[in-house]
């Protein structure tokens, strides 16, 4: 008799893998990227809309100019010019940071890994959205916090709740929030939440961690203050150059007080040394001038019609029961479908019938969402989202059918 | 030395299974001089890719639907392809679990009691009420299933009444019925079956660390602990060896199938279902019970492409079940 170990290390793995497990959401996505499935799952930007001439004549401006530079190591904090163009984009944002204050990562994505391995040790508290962004709790989870989930409403996460729960005790290392155009929720934090939630952090001087990847993607309507503009202090900042320019350059980057700072520097160096000399070189080119301004207009008018065509195919093949956020910036659409819909399960037949979305659940801390899914308006185009749409409302016509009959 | 194209991929949920199958299909085959070229249907179209690789036959490493219940078969069969494994009818009939268990039923084999809640029942007939008497005649708990689907997926498991129409719900989105099964308390195992005439190998039997074998103690390293041979007495792993057996030939399964048994604390097995293209990633359970019986994956596959020749060459020449 044998004992077959199909993974001979299974014993040594560390703790905090064992919630990675293979899912069949995972394995029902590896369809849903095929081509003739209309995909409102993943948050891809629009890069196709990137002139080819903008980015070759700076990738070749590099090469022409600083090829051994950048193509050997760099400091561990980034290069000095392009942390000097990230603090100009920061003080577009009306959130003007010193330089010396940002570090230059591999998108605000290795940001947040780099504030979980900071701040939490397993068993410490952090507070999270509810809806909150999916890759953050991946991130943070390899280091085992507890979270406190914080319910969000159309003005964004419920403050009030937040005070609440510091009041009956919650000590958490830090509250994370995207606030403008959340990923999923859509929805944008109030400017009175915004007061109201600076101040509380402030008084019990927990840190802010401001994830502000879509604040330039509004549409509509005027800037909010960052919660960085608001307490320059107590609040870091990820900011990145997904959206603005591209996301396969993986520039992101973190501002920081110096003690901060400081640790995320030496724990980036120990895990990566630097970022790309090439990419973070070609990113400050591409940055430099003002092409980089019309591009955007282009990408935001290229998802302000997007949106408004999700919003108009919701209206048109949603059932009556559903509600969904209006999102005035950003990539997502979070739709609450009747409450006996479970979103996770209804998957498979969604990619069946050529469409796609992230059910609920994967952005919730303690499980919840199943009725909910986040439909990403940026990458398809309007006549894709109309289509996708219509047959998710077709979809959710025959679930609701099947569920009457069910439970007369 | 042949020249084999091995199908994987699809447009199935298992698409991501039936590649990592297929890749290990295709070393196999290459360890043993074919020239196995890999071909996934969803990127090329299949009947075109053939015909211009000039290939002698087809080794099937699709999973689920199009790769297991007779579709390809149908195709292969029409261009007369030589291709490995079960023949189009039979496939259809054992990938769907309604069929295949009636068919079970039939022949005096043992399967654990069932019934059937359609999706067309449901939507036109408003038949949601049979729930209740799905209950009186299956019992609790019970284990839901898609009836057309494979690698546990869309698996909901039921204790309490009430959470019946959301796992029917569950396995609904996978297949167009949802069959509600017993669940019989036991030792788990696996009997792969190969060649031909069919040699049952030795038994794996599966533990899964979560107590359930769903999608994720199949598909995650380290998840489910397998022993093979089995932890059985003799007499039962030789009876749950001879019902396989049996089951394999009422479905009129050919050259290799994987039947999944429970094996209850009488030491009686009853069969849960069987799968015509079983899994060839690295935590399947062919591939384990190929090893217990001395042999490697390329030992296998070299067999399975010399059957399907052998098979296009014989005297009945495309004799299909």
């Amino acid at each position: 008799m044998a004992e077959f170990s199909v993974d001979p290390y299974v014993e040594l793995y560390a703790r905090r893998t064992a919630g990675m497990s293979a899912s069949e959401v995972r394995a029902l996505f590896a369809v849903a990227a095929r081509p003739e499935v209309v995909s409102l799952a993943g948050g891809m930007p629009y890069v196709q809309a990137l002139p080819q001439e903008d980015v070759l004549s700076v990738v070749q401006e590099v090469l022409r100019t600083r090829q051994a530079e950048s193509l050997q190591y760099g400091g561990g904090q980034g290069y000095p010019e392009l942390r000097a163009r990230l603090a100009d984009l920061m003080a577009e944002e009306g959130a003007g940071a010193d330089p010396e204050s940002i570090i230059v990562t591999g998108g605000a994505q290795q940001a947040l890994d780099l504030i979980g391995k900071v701040f939490i040790d397993p068993g410490d508290e952090i507070v999270v959205e509810a809806p909150s962004y999916v890759g953050a709790l991946s991130a943070f989870s390899a280091y085992e916090p507890r979270y406190v989930s914080i319910a969000m409403d159309d003005d964004g996460m419920i403050v009030e709740e937040l005070e609440e729960a510091l009041v009956h005790g919650a000590r958490p290392k830090f509250v994370y929030t995207v606030p403008n155009f959340n990923n999923p929720a859509g929805v944008t934090l109030s400017l009175s939440r915004r007061e109201h939630l600076v101040s509380i952090c402030r008084e019990a001087g927990i840190p802010i961690v401001e994830d502000n990847p879509y604040g330039m993607l509004r549409f509509e309507g005027d800037r909010l203050p960052c919660l960085r503009q608001l307490d320059p202090e107590n609040v870091i900042y990820l900011g990145t150059l997904s959206k603005v320019f591209s996301p396969g350059v993986r520039i992101g980057w973190v501002s920081a007080e110096p003690g901060v700072a400081q640790r995320l520097v030496q724990i980036k160096e120990a895990a990566d040394l630097c970022t790309s000399s090439f990419m973070q070189l070609v990113s400050e080119r591409y940055l430099a001038g003002d092409r980089w301004r019309a591009n955007l207009a282009t990408l935001v008018d290229a998802y302000r019609n997007r949106r408004d065509a999700m919003l108009t195919a919701l209206d048109a093949h949603f059932p009556a029961e559903a509600s969904w956020t209006t999102p005035a910036g950003g990539f997502y659409v979070w739709a609450t479908l009747p409450v006996y819909l479970d979103a996770t399960s209804m998957l498979a037949a969604a990619v069946d019938r050529r469409v796609a979305y992230v059910p609920g659940t994967a952005f919730y801390a303690d499980g919840r969402g199943r009725d909910r899914m986040r439909l990403a308006f940026c990458y398809p185009t309007e006549s894709d989202i109309e289509e996708g749409v219509r047959r998710l409302g077709t979809l959710l016509a025959d679930e609701e059918a099947l569920y009457r009959s069910l439970n007369p | 030395m042949s020249r084999v194209a091995v199908l994987a991929g699809g447009r199935s949920p298992e698409r991501e299974v039936s590649l990592r199958s297929g890749h290990r299909v295709s070393a196999a085959l290459e360890s043993r001089s074919h020239d196995a070229t890999l071909i996934d249907p969803a990127e090329a179209p299949l009947v075109e890719t053939l015909a211009a690789g000039a290939f002698d036959v087809c080794a099937i490493a699709l999973h689920g639907k199009d790769g297991e219940d007779g579709t390809v078969q149908r195709v292969l069969e029409t261009l007369h392809m030589p291709y490995t494994g079960t023949g189009p009818f039979a496939c259809q009939i054992s990938f769907d679990k309604v069929l295949a268990k009636e068919t079970l039923r039939a022949r005096g084999i043992p399967t654990p009691p069932w019934a059937v809640v359609q999706a067309s029942a449901l939507r036109d007939l408003s038949a949601g009420a049979i729930l209740s008497a799905v209950v009186e005649r299956v019992g609790l708990p019970a284990v839901v299933k898609p009836a057309r689907a494979g690698s546990a997926m869309g698996l909901g498991f039921v204790e309490r009444e009430g959470d019946l129409p959301a796992a029917v719900m569950g396995a609904l989105s996978f297949s167009d019925a949802a069959v509600v099964e017993s669940k019989v308390e036991g030792t788990e195992v696996a009997a792969a079956i190969a060649g031909a005439p069919p040699e049952v190998l030795p038994l794996v039997e599966i533990v899964p660390k979560s107590g359930v074998y769903d999608y994720a103690s199949r598909y995650t390293s380290g998840a489910t602990e397998y022993f093979a041979p089995a932890r059985l007495d003799q007499e039962v792993a030789t009876d749950a060896a001879n019902v396989a057996a049996q089951a394999f030939s009422a479905l009129g399964l050919r050259d290799i199938a994987r039947a999944d048994l429970i094996v209850d604390s009488g030491g009686h097995a009853s069969v849960l279902e069987v799968n015509v293209s079983p899994g060839m990633t690295e935590t399947s359970l062919v591939p384990m019970a190929a090893a217990a019986a001395g042999m490697e994956l390329p030992d296998v596959w070299d067999r399975l492409v010399q059957l399907a020749l052998d098979r296009a060459r014989g005297p009945e020449g495309k004799t299909t079940y």
